[in-house]
């Protein structure tokens, strides 16, 4: 498509990125009360900082999650990504198209063509029906009418609610008004699709359902993705890599096992230590160095390969089994090795 | 664009206000040390300087009036405002009003009859209100139009109908942009609101004299006056209807890049819709009754003839347009309110919901049910496609067309046949119902009077001739001090600032003695407004049965013009104070009664479970956790009810209320009485404005 794309250069370029609410929020960040705790800054000055100093990267096809408690800043984080918030200071590119820099028309474009947002109350219109809902981007863009009711059935079909397009959303559950939440955003053919909380006014089953959903929507249109979540098992389950926020500034980023293995301090030990993980964890966190007890002809293991995957052929052998990556001998793991991480899961269980 | 306006900041609960519980305790005995020393001072002044004015008398102020009213009549023609830009105007009202009247009401020269003849009247408004109401709303509209002219109406109800139709036809082209704008702009709101505010508080019949000086008394003053009051509820319910489209949905659409205008129209416009055609309503129904009040500056109409059925005692002349103004009331709220049924298209309108619309800081009640309950749920689908439905309605327009036709060249249809002749119907007559009335009030007033006679003297005596002697035979100076200290107390220095104004302006028009009875009587309205809208209220709020039952008489007894109220109020209880008193507290009570029930309803079911569970009996239910809960609500019914009832003290000044509301009355019928009867509106606005202040203050410090 954009040239820019072909490079090797990041889908979405964050950089230094600042939001304090209030009416003189330009003012404060360039004095020194910027660099106060939130709340101090509120008592001082009755501003908000919602993002403070946000840099990160997003390869293209990732799904890159977005985490953190209830008021961490993760909503105004991808508010500020297509300005529907205005930053108050930094940059985002978006394959190398910097948004922040651009004019109003400029910036409608990239929203009408670019990015598409699927919202946590699903942000249907309540006077269409779905179908027109999910035709309602194309409209805006000003596609013509036939085109734009092929495309929505298009993607009523890709999302499997072939046969419910007639309805008005709130002729639908929760669950099905979100897919077609889902199928407005992909109507679009955006670049990137930024996802703010989707699932979080569903219920656990059907949580479960549109995560799977996603994975698999992920696979087939293989699109860019930001996702929003307080739920590190959602996070931990869809997410290429992680950022974990904590009042508005970054605390960790990194792949799932990452951040389960190796949390970067108390807040996110906290978060991952509910946990299950030997369901997260690769082989990798847990192998020892390899010191010469392993049998030449012990089973191979591959350093990324999950804990549970592995468990049943180490628990199965007699002995260190060999780790290795990339077909060199990286380390060892046994029974015991293995062992240490289900139970202490079973124990804090 | 896409700046996010930030909101103030919130404060967390912490930092909310600290509101000192001893506070409360101490109003309590400051209002009765203000009692006691008011008591004293009575006892030892009374009945010196009262400021009290003969009718006939009036000062400097009045009489500087009545040489402004003189230079405009004298000048106004060649001074560029009132001549080029009132004057062009008031031509405009008049030349549109002439010509529908001529169209469907009078004779449209040198045709004995006009243009359209009643046939064609009726056959092209079931038409429209078929096509836009549905098939109920349009049997209502054609037994209605037939009703106006069996009972010999014809003509007068097509001239309220006409000016009321027009002028909402203007509020809708002013007032929807405006409103809109409002809804975007924030420092538009801002500006706007506080004049929309003061337009509200003022009774309608203050209105009349000024816009008669404005635009001459007739036609085209009618429809001014009635587009300026019934203009206000229809901007703030277009302003809401925007605004509370969810920030959600804004939130999405903008995220899908639509520019400000594809939003409005395509996003705000369409789920405000229904919001909107609830201010149509509302803005209708405010308009006919101010149409119906229009009377006292020569508008044409229904008006007029209650009036001079009132002035002539006649109960039952007066009550047969007054039952056609119902009829018409009726009749054009079913029509709008089936009309906005319609326009939600399957989608629900998740924009209405929320505590109702704010009015001059007024609650304008919950919005009717219809608008927020079953939005978008179970809606009935067209039995029709959209190509059936204009398909059949152009089908139908050939009878209309035909109806109407024929109405222009056949006599018999073209003004509605005198029925005084005709078996059955003549008992429909307008005079021999009017007959029929007075045989039943001659009947009735005997049967019950002993049951009148004693509560209008109870209440006068217990209740009315004491407060009044207290608030009119207090020297000025007293009051004045009493209502600065109560509005300090009960509100603190806003209200106190307010009342002073209030007070010198009151002072200023000379008129205050006038204005302490005027007080007296809209204080003793209020309070049996209360009575009765707890007692209903609160039986409503606790049984839903008492409320499905209810309700519906207060939504009937709301949708009649006030001014109609008078007419049993006078039938029962004749001449003078007291029916004012009544008809005020029917006007006021209905929707304070809603305002009662709706607050108690409100309180949390957790908490009443919870007070049950720890076996409280009903009455303490209701003193101990109910109404003290509502608090809020009942301040607002308070409010509410203060300014229904001031607008209603007001009108019954022509029923033998006397003060105020007759000085203004006089300033109608004696000429030299002009300049003072507009100094008593602008002692009644005061006097609303103080009250309002008062009890908003009121309510924003002990309603929490
Ligand atoms: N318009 C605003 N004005 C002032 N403060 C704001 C505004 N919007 C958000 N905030 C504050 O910024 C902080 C971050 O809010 P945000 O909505 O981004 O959090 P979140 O991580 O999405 O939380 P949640 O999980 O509850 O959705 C909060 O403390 C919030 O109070
Ligand atoms: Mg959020």
């Amino acid at each position: 498509m954009t040239q820019t794309q072909n490079g090797s250069g990041p889908a979405l370029h964050v950089e230094g990125l600042w939001k304090i609410f209030g009416p003189n929020g330009d003012k404060i960040i360039k004095s020194a009360d910027a660099q106060l705790p939130r709340k101090e800054l509120q008592e001082k000055t009755g501003h908000v900082v919602g993002i403070r100093d946000v840099s990160f990267d997003v390869a293209p096809g990732e799904v890159f999650v977005v985490m953190g408690l209830s008021g961490s800043g993760k909503s105004t984080l991808v508010r500020l990504l297509t300005r529907l918030i205005e930053p108050t200071a930094g940059k985002v590119e978006l394959y190398g198209e910097d948004i922040t820099a651009m004019n109003d028309k400029a910036l409608l474009e990239t929203r009408r063509t670019k990015v598409s947002m699927v919202f946590q109350h699903f942000g249907l219109l309540p006077h269409r029906k779905v179908i027109d809902n999910i035709a309602f981007g194309l409209e805006v863009r000003g596609e013509g009418r036939g085109a734009r009711r092929n495309r929505a059935q298009e993607m009523v079909d890709l999302v499997g609610l072939s046969g419910y397009e007639n309805n008005y959303p709130d002729q639908l559950s929760g669950g099905k008004q979100q897919r077609f939440g889902l199928a407005r955003a992909l109507a679009a053919d955006p670049e990137v699709l930024m996802f703010d909380e989707p699932f979080s006014a569903l219920d656990p089953l059907i949580r479960r359902d549109m995560q799977n959903e996603v994975i698999r929507l992920h696979k087939e249109v293989g699109k860019t993705m930001v996702f929003i979540t307080h739920d590190l098992s959602e996070a931990l389950k869809l997410g290429d890599r992680i950022l974990i926020m904590r009042d508005g500034e970054i605390v960790q980023i990194g792949a799932p096992d990452e951040v389960v293995g190796a949390p970067a301090d108390d807040y996110v030990r906290d978060f991952t230590s509910e946990v299950p993980k030997s369901h997260v964890l690769t082989l990798k966190w847990v192998m020892r160095d390899p010191d010469g007890t392993e049998a030449t002809d012990a089973p191979v293991l591959q350093a990324d390969q999950i804990v549970r995957d592995a468990a049943r052929v180490v628990l199965d052998y007699d002995g260190p089994c060999r780790v290795e990556r990339g077909g060199d001998l990286v380390g060892i793991v046994d029974d015991e090795d293995i062992l240490r991480v289900v139970v202490a899961e079973e124990a804090s269980a | 664009m896409s700046v996010v306006a930030a909101p103030p900041v919130v404060s967390s609960k912490e930092e909310q206000p600290y509101v000192d519980p001893e506070r409360n305790r101490h109003t309590g005995y400051k209002l009765l040390a203000i009692l006691m020393v008011w008591l004293v001072l009575w006892l030892a002044l009374r009945g010196h300087q009262t400021r009290e004015l003969g009718l006939q008398d009036k000062t400097g102020f009045h009489d500087w009036l009545n040489e402004v009213r003189d230079w405009v009549q004298l000048h106004g023609a060649d001074n560029w405002f009132f001549g080029g830009v009132l004057g062009g105007i008031a031509d405009f009202f008049n030349a549109v009003f002439e010509f529908i009247q001529k169209l469907v009401s009078v004779g449209a020269f040198p045709r004995p009859v006009p243009e359209i003849g009643w046939l064609g009247v009726v056959a092209l408004a079931t038409w429209a209100t078929y096509a836009a109401a549905g098939l109920r709303a349009t049997l209502l509209v054609v037994f209605s139009l037939l009703a106006f002219g069996v009972t010999g109406l014809w003509s007068p109800s097509m001239d309220t109908l006409i000016i009321t139709l027009f002028s909402v036809l203007l509020c809708i082209i002013v007032g929807l942009p405006v409103g809109v704008l409002m809804a975007r702009r924030d420092r538009v709101s801002a500006a706007i609101t506080p004049l929309l505010d003061a337009m509200q508080t003022m009774p309608s019949f203050v209105y009349l004299l000024p816009m008669a000086l404005f635009f001459g008394i007739g036609a085209a003053c009618a429809v001014a006056i009635t587009v300026v009051y019934a203009l206000p509820p229809l901007i703030r319910i277009t302003e809401h209807g925007i605004r509370s489209v969810p920030e959600t949905t804004v939130e999405a659409a903008r995220s899908m890049g639509m520019t400000q205008r594809q939003l409005l129209w395509q996003v705000q416009l369409p789920m405000a819709r229904r919001t909107i055609v609830v201010g149509i309503n509302q803005s209708t129904m405010a308009a006919l009754s101010m149409a119906v009040i229009a009377a006292f500056v020569a508008g044409p109409g229904l008006g007029p003839l209650v009036n001079s059925g009132l002035q002539n005692q006649n109960v039952g002349v007066a009550a047969v347009p007054g039952l056609a103004i119902v009829l018409m009331a009726i009749m054009l709220d079913r029509t709008t309110t089936a009309a906005s049924e319609r326009t939600s298209k399957g989608g629900g309108i998740a924009s209405v919901s929320g505590p109702g619309v704010m009015l001059a800081g007024v609650v304008l009640e919950r919005l009717p049910r219809w608008a927020t309950e079953d939005a978008g749920k179970g809606e009935k689908r067209p039995r029709l496609t959209a190509a059936g439905r204009s398909s059949l309605l152009a089908v139908l327009l050939i009878p209309v067309l035909v109806a109407v036709w024929l109405s222009r060249y056949t006599l018999s249809l073209a003004e509605f046949p005198d029925v005084s002749n005709t078996p059955v119907l003549k008992y429909l007559d307008g005079a021999s119902l009017a007959q029929d009335i007075n045989d039943f009030t001659d009947w009735l007033v005997p049967a019950v009077d002993t049951f009148t006679l004693a509560l209008k003297d109870d209440v006068s005596n217990w209740l009315l001739n004491p407060l009044q002697s207290l608030l009119a035979d207090s020297p000025w100076w007293v009051m004045a001090g009493v209502l600065i200290a109560f509005a300090w107390t009960v509100g603190g220095w806003r209200p106190a600032v307010v009342t002073v104004l209030c007070e010198a302006v009151i002072f200023g028009t000379g008129l205050w003695n006038d204005s302490m009875v005027t007080l007296t009587m809209t204080i003793v309205a209020t309070l049996l407004t209360m009575l009765v809208a707890l007692v209903i209220g609160v039986a409503m709020g606790r049984n839903r049965r008492v409320d499905v039952i209810t309700r519906p008489f207060l939504d009937a007894f709301q949708t009649i013009p006030p001014f109609v109220y008078l007419v049993p109020a006078l039938a029962l209880f004749g001449v003078g104070r007291f029916t004012a008193i009544v008809a005020a507290i029917a006007y006021a009570a209905p929707i304070a009664t809603k305002l009662v029930a709706d607050g108690i309803r409100g309180v949390s079911p957790t908490t009443v479970e919870a007070a049950r569970a720890s076996g409280s009996t009903a009455w303490q239910m209701i003193t101990k956790v109910q109404l003290p809960m509502a608090r809020q609500a009942l301040v607002l019914a308070t409010n509410q009810g203060l300014l229904y009832v001031l607008s209603m003290v007001v009108i019954g000044g022509t029923v033998g209320g006397g003060s105020l509301g007759y000085i203004v009355y006089s300033g109608f019928t004696q000429d030299p009485l002009f300049g003072k009867g507009l100094a008593a509106g602008i002692a009644i606005t005061a006097i609303g404005i103080m009250l309002d202040r008062i009890a908003r203050s009121a309510a924003a410090r002990h309603g929490r």
